[in-house]
């Protein structure tokens, strides 16, 4: 069974600089209880995508086409069908979404009790005592101490990394079958980052959810992801298990990921390897595969084929797909 | 919050003594004799001006006389002696010779003019510059919006005192959309219906001006905060718009106007002067107007002390409103 399938996904922006593609052509599923990573650089498309899965791309910015078949709670739906008005029964109560600065990203004003009450009273007709033992019972699940007393706090009375446990909280409290954690760890400390990683996946275990975690940490992919998405530059351009991406990275970009990623077990006197170049400018991409002016491999299947035509997403056998020429068809 | 609130007033006691002893200073080293002003144009009678001089205590040392202006302050004041003795009982600001009246009763008369003048145009001007600028942010770059900056740019640009004679000509005179001021200011208590009427140009008159900046202030407001992370937060719950709108993003976008409309509403209760002009009113403006002209000392240096106080007071008022409104400045 899916959760959620997404197909030919598109997000254009129009600029006065001409239309850019923020996403373009994707597809991919997710099952119930999996966990889905998407990883890329900044401006690779990553967040744009699943801010149009949950219809939070301001409409008159973007045009945003394809479909994404979602089992909801009233049957399945489309989420990229349907108007913003009806997109909010789902918002929220089917899937959630933290984001990446819980600095900001708590109401300033309110209490955090009463933001998680309000998030549990838009979805359920329910007395507001009851929302209320609800939001008790979320924010002692994330682990804040004194809940009972700290729902009356206000957000700038809390750390970063527990603001963070009170987006879960608020993100939960409608038992969703979809989170979407938009980089829930890159603004917070690294002691931390890690046991809000640690208290993703345990809930993830016991609520039975499925997650998005959006991400360009790979060392946080190897620890919680299911499967990976690679993009770049608005591409899906490596699909692959997590066991397999990082013993068998086939895109170039992939292996310039992994390579960059620091290890305990090389001597410390070795460079860090990073991949040479810029991203590409979201405007002017260059002809052919979008990663070809950063490619090392080219030559392999050459440069001219790289240079002028865009490679398909292909299978590699054992649900691997990537984008590239090189080992295509072997 | 008992502390800070106490701690705020003792700092706002210093503020208005200081206040109060700069302008005293000011006004006793000013190149007049104050006791020569009190005998009228043509008078060069030294005995009268002598006698006038030692009623009003000009003969004092600075220092006494200052100390005793305070003193009047908390207890009341007497001039002259025996037949001709003069009573100003506390709060005593003076007495003015040439309005032949203890300041306090004067200002006891244009006060209520000058407020009623500002509390009718302070809701008229939030509700419209609240209200324009939520439009205005709400469809911007449409043509609410573009209309909204029409608006502002006329509001801001026109002086009171035209809009007033503009308003004037054209909706009394003109248009006759509302009868002529029959007259006279008539407090509240006598007639409301009649203080309205003769109040609502002027009402209008300030309104316009005020709710033109609030118009633009606003705008800018809504939209910068409808940007913020915990509007998509909120989005995201899956609120409607207009929750979004009235309960997350107007309580932070129009926390700042409430420190902006205390401190204006503060401004106008010093006197509205060119608006107070024109329609006549005698207002706090109008008597500070008419003191500095004919150089009437006591009336003046009320007057500044009067908007010095009600400045301190609004201020105090709105950081303490302001910690209701924002827990983020709240202190234990």
């Amino acid at each position: 069974m899916t959760l959620l399938k997404v197909e030919n996904l598109c997000v254009d922006f129009p600029t006065p600089d001409g239309l850019v593609a923020a996403v373009h052509d994707t597809s991919f599923e997710i099952s119930p209880g999996e966990t889905l990573a998407i990883v890329g650089e900044s401006g690779s498309g990553k967040t744009v995508t699943n801010l149009a899965l949950m219809g939070l791309i301001p409409l008159r910015t973007a045009n945003v086409t394809g479909s994404a078949k979602f089992e909801s709670h009233d049957g399945p739906v489309d989420l990229l069908a349907m108007n913003r008005n009806d997109l909010r029964k789902y918002r929220g109560r089917d899937m959630a979404m933290i984001f990446q600065d819980p600095m900001s990203s708590l109401h300033p004003f309110y209490t955090i009790g009463d933001q998680i009450i309000e998030a549990h009273q838009i979805h359920n007709k329910v007395d507001i005592k009851v929302s209320r033992d609800r939001a008790i019972e979320l924010l002692e699940m994330v682990g804040i101490q004194g809940a009972a007393t700290r729902i009356k706090s206000f957000p700038h009375q809390f750390s970063g990394g527990m603001r963070q446990r009170v987006m879960i909280a608020m993100a939960l409290v409608n038992n969703p079958a979809l989170l979407i954690a938009d980089e829930p760890t890159t603004a917070l400390d690294v002691t931390v980052q890690a046991q809000i990683m640690k208290l993703l996946s345990d809930l993830q275990k016991e609520l039975k959810m499925a997650m998005i975690l959006i991400t360009h940490d790979m060392g946080v992919v190897a620890g919680a992801a299911d499967r990976v998405n690679v993009m770049y530059a608005g591409r899906i351009v490596e699909s692959a298990n997590v066991r397999d991406l990082y013993a068998n990275p086939l895109m170039p970009y992939t292996q310039g990921l992994l390579a960059s990623v620091p290890r305990m077990d090389r001597p410390h006197t070795e460079r860090l390897s990073a991949i040479p170049g810029q991203p590409p400018s979201m405007i002017a991409l260059p002809t052919g595969c979008s990663f070809n002016p950063r490619c090392g491999r080219k030559s392999e299947v050459g440069a001219s084929k790289c240079e002028s035509q865009m490679p398909d997403l292909t299978t590699r056998g054992n649900q691997h797909f990537a984008r590239c020429f090189i080992g295509e068809g072997a | 919050m008992f502390a800070y609130i106490s701690r705020r007033l003792a700092v706002s006691l210093l503020i208005l003594l200081t206040v109060s002893f700069a302008v005293y200073v000011i006004f006793a080293f000013l190149p007049f004799d104050p006791a020569a002003l009190t005998c009228g144009k043509n008078c060069n009678d030294p005995g009268i001006i002598e006698a006038n001089r030692r009623r009003l205590g000009y003969d004092l040392p600075f220092f006494t006389q200052y100390f005793l202006f305070l003193k009047g302050l908390f207890f009341g004041r007497t001039f002259g002696e025996g037949a001709a003795l003069i009573n100003c009982p506390a709060p005593s600001l003076g007495y003015s010779f040439q309005q032949h009246a203890c300041v306090t009763n004067l200002i006891g008369e244009a006060l209520p003019v000058t407020f009623s003048l500002a509390i009718g145009a302070i809701v008229m001007w939030l509700a419209l510059g609240i209200g324009l600028g939520i439009l205005a942010a709400r469809f911007r770059g449409r043509i609410v919006d573009q209309l909204s900056t029409i608006f502002v740019l006329i509001g801001t640009s026109l002086p009171t005192f035209l809009t007033g004679l503009l308003l004037m000509v054209f909706v009394v005179i003109r248009w006759h959309l509302i009868p002529f001021p029959s007259g006279n200011y008539t407090p509240f208590i006598e007639n409301p219906f009649e203080w309205a009427q003769i109040l609502f140009l002027p009402w209008l008159t300030l309104a316009f001006a005020y709710a033109a900046l609030y118009t633009r202030f606003v705008r800018s407001s809504v939209i910068d905060t409808s940007n913020e992370d915990y509007i998509r937060t909120a989005r995201a719950k899956g609120l409607s718009e207009s929750v979004i709108l009235g309960k997350h993003t107007l309580r932070a976008a129009l926390a700042p106007i409430a420190t902006m409309a205390g401190l204006d509403f503060a401004g106008l209760l010093g006197g509205a002067i060119l608006t107070e002009s024109v329609f006549n009113l005698p207002g706090l403006g109008r008597l500070a107007i008419s003191a500095v002209v004919k150089y009437d000392l006591p009336i003046i240096v009320a007057t500044t002390l009067l908007a010095a106080f009600i400045v301190v007071i609004m201020n105090l008022i709105v950081d303490i409103l302001y910690a209701y409104i924002d827990p983020r400045v709240r202190v234990a």
